[in-house]
């Protein structure tokens, strides 16, 4: 078993049994930091070898499932779940928008495995972060306008989660590969390890949704199940279409099958303050999050693989 | 209101304090700048109210506890206008003090 999965648990047991054991926020925070400059700068050191161009299609279609995916889920949860306008579209913009923790996750299996994947992923996940929220914000407005779009949009395209990955990514595209050398023991080498940290504080964070679990109730549960396989089975045919390889394939799955639980809070906090929080943090920490990390994102490698084998398939 | 004692002058003012989630502090000092607090203080807090506990585990979850000095109308227009624009959708709670002050220039406006 793979250790960080083991730290994931070990947060998660900690803290259903109600251990003292928590991080330091601010821990907490420098390891997300760390996370999320290390997955910029390794797309920005590959990207700086290829024409940025050739990416558009791939970003056109990213936008395009950070659509989809809010617009499916959104009328599920408000006619099945039967949740407030507000808070199906809160929800559905979570779900829509990605984790960049699941995705670190996810990088990390295939660099266990020897898996390679494409360069433009990071890209994609700095992409995919937005149209949900924006899609969110329509579904509870329409376009009567009591949103107050410029706040909204700082919090969107400001918010730390997107100005860090864009400037490493920057970071990475514009160093010169001999001097990146010096950086890479922290970015790099050390990846593994800042992941389990997080991971560790990621168990604590879920464990702490268990209470509001059982006041939501099942359908909560099973959304948070059923909705990133969903999501996968999207993003899956989706990498296939755009001829991704299997790696790359299996991460725009896991992309598409996890949930926001940083940017779209943030950003849904202000711009939809009627949505309860409780409601959709529980679903994408409490359920989606565990749910990927541990049964996931090993089944969105066996559909990739799967879809590769078919005809036509890559 | 002026109160003497044998060495000096302190004078009475208010102490608004707001403790509420981290999410609204951009939009909380603009407001309260906007209605006439000259300074104000922020540290970051954690709880149990009526909306669960507040852990400040991380971002999402955490508080912020703003403390402003003002003079007792500035403090009752702040309190009014945070009630009626925040209490409906957020975690919010006010508190009104007295505090004595010994500058009474720095925080008047």
């Amino acid at each position: 078993m793979d250790p960080i999965i083991l730290f994931f648990l070990l947060g998660l047991i900690a803290g259903l049994l109600k251990s003292e054991l928590r991080l330091p926020s601010s821990v907490y925070e420098f390891v997300s930091i760390l996370l999320l400059l290390s997955i910029g700068l390794k797309g920005g050191v590959e990207l700086a070898r290829q024409p940025f161009l050739d990416l558009l299609p791939d970003i056109l279609a990213a936008i395009a499932m950070g659509v989809l995916l809010p617009l499916v889920a959104f009328p599920v949860l408000l006619l099945v779940g039967r949740f407030k306008r507000a808070d199906a579209a809160s929800i559905a913009a979570h779900y829509g928008s990605v984790s960049v923790g699941t995705y670190a996750v996810a990088v990390a299996w295939l660099a266990s495995k020897n898996i390679e994947f494409e360069a433009q992923m990071p890209v994609l996940l700095v992409v995919l972060e937005i149209p949900a929220i924006l899609v969110g914000i329509l579904l509870v407005r329409g376009r009567q306008n009591q949103t107050r779009w410029g706040e909204v949009m700082h919090e969107v395209f400001l918010g730390k989660g997107i100005v860090l990955l864009i400037g490493g990514l920057l970071i990475g595209w514009l160093s010169d590969p001999e001097a990146l050398a010096s950086i890479e023991p922290l970015f790099f080498d050390l990846f593994k390890g800042i992941l389990a940290v997080f991971l560790l504080e990621m168990g604590l964070i879920a464990a702490g949704r268990a209470g509001s679990l059982r006041q939501h109730g099942v359908f909560l549960i099973a959304f948070g199940v059923v909705m990133p396989l969903f999501g996968a089975l999207v993003g899956g045919v989706l990498g296939l279409g755009l001829g991704l390889s299997p790696g790359g394939t299996m991460l725009l799955a896991t992309l598409a099958a996890s949930a926001s639980y940083i940017a779209v809070p943030a950003a849904m906090r202000i711009s939809v303050p009627e949505a309860n929080p409780a409601l959709s943090l529980t679903a994408s920490l409490g359920v989606t999050f565990p749910f990927n990390v541990l049964v996931g994102i090993p089944l969105y490698w066996r559909f990739a693989e799967f879809l590769h084998t078919l005809p036509g398939g890559g | 209101m002026t109160r003497t004692n044998e060495h000096e002058r302190s004078h009475v003012l208010k102490l608004l304090t707001v403790i509420t989630e981290s999410v609204l502090e951009p939009q909380l000092l603009r407001d309260i700048e906007r209605l006439g607090a000259r300074g104000y203080t922020i540290s970051s807090a954690r709880g149990k109210g009526s909306r669960g506990v507040r852990e400040a585990g991380w971002e999402t979850d955490s508080n912020i506890r703003l403390e402003v000095v003002c003079d007792e109308a500035t403090a009752r227009r702040i309190a009014a206008h945070l009630q009626a624009k925040y209490y409906d959708n957020y975690a919010m709670v006010l508190l009104l003090g007295e505090v004595e002050v010994l500058r009474p220039e720095k925080f008047q406006t």
